[in-house]
């Protein structure tokens, strides 16, 4: 009985011991450490050069950090109201009774999202091209010719390329789960309010979004969240680079560059300190805006 | 019509709409990959000719593909990313069960600290880590090695909470009880009893993880420098800088970098939806 118990006092700490050695040693460790790094300059990561508070002093004042700061929030409310409505409104469109062929719909419009940013992006280059590209030669085609833009888009139109980019590959998956959430929705509750007399737009509006909102606003928190790391699609979209007068830097990109081509590991994490505040302070804002909608 | 055969007309055409414009990037993807570099940029889609509906189909060509296989670092590229992705969605799938296994089923002191760390973990933003990552992963000499890519990601907070989650809900207290009874060693009773029950869980982390790492760019490309310890992200990338404008060998790359996930999710992708939402829908 005595060994029984020893042994099964042991077992928990086998198991979760894996983790707690990896978050220690991979997590902790390196958080405390950027800590430090933050107050210190790098050449590399071998060589550092304490320099107290003067990162975040001349991070406050650096143009490029707030280029990219705007250019991320841009990027973010982009995906924001044209995606997450998109993906809501297809999510609607399927989960309409008697719809036939429900699952291949669904399944096209999850794929994009399988196919990985790096990859969304090389695709997406071409498509961008100037004249000879999808983009450009598809709005000659629809137009008969009539009109041949130019548009250099990954030139001029920066983030309006990424967010079409961003949309082709995250509208579809963003509609998986609002799906799932309204096949949760209760059909008794949809018939009584159609009794009841409402219309359409009355039910979507009192009945099925109230439903919904624990899952919108968790995909509004993950969308906005990932938006605002966003680094992959613009990087290689942009051929490795911040994109003409960088239009295309994005804080994370920022950080890279400074952290990886610079050699500054000690600016960089006073960067990533920087983007961590302004991330819980978006969530923070988010709850109070769901906890206040949800009071009226 | 009645409204309501208008209204179901207007659905499907709403939905066969977006439809095509979903699959428009694939085909030209596909088209693309199979042009030469002169047809890629004369023609959209497949180059216009005499042949069936209208298409050169003599024009186009394996070429591209023969290219990659052949003459350029691509298979090699392939395999990394077949072992980079394999080992780490095995190794995590593993340790993260038995910690969210030992968080769900198990009491022990500190228990509760250890939940309260791993919600906490959750939210920590990843681009925060990746300077101190890198001097750290630099003092430990495991710079450009699969061990300084790999160890940091095993245990990810998220896939400890997914699957203790799943075994609060799906493995009941009773079953575990009675086989500690009949004798059943810890192990036994983790790798026999509680791992079968949540393999729904299971199978959407593994083909969740094995995605992520397929299609992780910034770890290799900050930490792996060798050209031959490159995944496909990466190696792709550094080809379309000197190929750049060859579009059609470059599509032919993607098209090769992507098949292999499609594939596994076309396999596996009932217990993906289901995994991708359980958290979000019933948690």
């Amino acid at each position: 009985m005595k060994s029984s118990a020893k042994k099964l006092s042991a077992a928990p700490w086998v198991f979760i011991g894996p983790f707690l050695l990896a978050f220690g040693v991979f997590t902790v460790w390196p958080l405390l450490q950027s800590l430090v790094l933050a107050f210190q300059q790098t050449y590399g990561p071998g060589t550092t050069r304490w320099v107290g508070l003067r990162n975040f002093e001349y991070l406050l004042g650096d143009p490029l950090f707030w280029r990219a700061v705007a250019n991320t929030a841009t990027f973010t409310l982009g995906s924001l109201f044209i995606q997450l409505p998109l993906a809501l409104g297809l999510a609607l469109l399927l989960n309409r009774p008697g719809i036939r062929a429900r699952s291949f719909f669904r399944l096209t419009f999850f794929a994009p999202s399988l196919v990985g940013l790096p990859f969304v992006a090389i695709l997406f280059a071409p498509i961008f091209e100037k004249r000879t590209g999808l983009l450009n030669a598809g709005l000659h085609y629809l137009t008969a010719g009539a009109w041949s833009p130019e548009f250099a888009w990954t030139q001029n139109y920066v983030m309006s390329s990424l967010v079409l980019a961003a949309l082709w590959m995250y509208a579809g998956f963003n509609m998986v789960y609002f799906l799932a959430a309204l096949q949760n929705v209760s059909k008794d509750l949809i018939e009584a309010a159609t009794i009841d007399g409402c219309n359409a737009w009355q039910r979507f509006w009192h009945v099925t979004l109230p439903e919904i909102r624990p899952v919108a606003s968790f995909v509004v928190l993950l969308s906005v969240l990932g938006s605002f790391q966003m680094f992959e699609l613009a990087f290689i979209l942009l051929n490795n680079g911040a994109g003409p007068d960088n239009r295309g830097l994005t804080v994370v990109m920022y950080l890279y560059q400074t952290g990886f081509l610079t050699g500054d590991l000690g600016y960089a994490s006073a960067i990533g300190w920087v983007l961590a505040l302004l991330l819980m302070g978006i969530a923070l804002l988010q709850r109070r805006l769901t906890r206040k909608f949800e009071e009226n | 019509m009645t409204p309501t055969r208008l209204v179901r007309f207007i659905v499907y055409a709403l939905l066969i709409f977006f439809a095509v414009i979903t699959l428009i990037p694939f085909a030209y993807l596909v088209a693309g990959a199979l042009k030469s570099r002169f047809d890629f940029a004369a023609s959209i889609f497949l180059p216009a000719g005499d042949g069936f509906l209208g298409v050169a189909w003599g024009k186009l060509t394996l070429a591209n593909f023969h290219r990659l296989v052949f003459e350029l670092p691509v298979p090699r590229a392939m395999l990394n990313s077949i072992f980079i992705a394999s080992v780490h969605s095995v190794v995590a799938a593993l340790l993260c069960s038995m910690g969210g296994y030992a968080l769900a089923k198990l009491k022990f002191p500190g228990r509760s600290l250890i939940i309260g760390i791993v919600l906490t973990a959750l939210i920590i933003p990843g681009p925060l880590l990746l300077a101190p990552s890198f001097q750290l992963l630099y003092q430990l000499g495991l710079l450009d090695t699969y061990a300084g890519l790999l160890l940091p990601g095993l245990t990810p907070a998220f896939g400890i909470f997914l699957f203790r989650q799943a075994m609060l809900r799906g493995v009941p207290d009773e079953l575990i009880e009675a086989a500690r009874i009949d004798g059943a060693g810890e192990f036994r009773i983790f790798f026999e009893l509680v791992l079968p029950l949540v393999r729904p869980m299971l199978g959407a982390f593994l083909l969740i993880s094995f995605l992520g790492a397929w299609n992780n760019f910034i770890g290799p490309q900050i930490i792996l420098q060798s050209p031959e310890l490159q995944p496909l992200s990466v190696a792709l990338n550094n080809l379309r800088g000197v190929y750049g404008t060859d579009y059609g060998l470059i599509m032919a790359g993607t098209l090769v970098s992507i098949a292999p996930v499609m594939c596994l999710f076309l396999l596996l992708q009932k217990e993906f939806i289901s995994g991708l939402t359980a958290g979000a829908v019933k948690g």
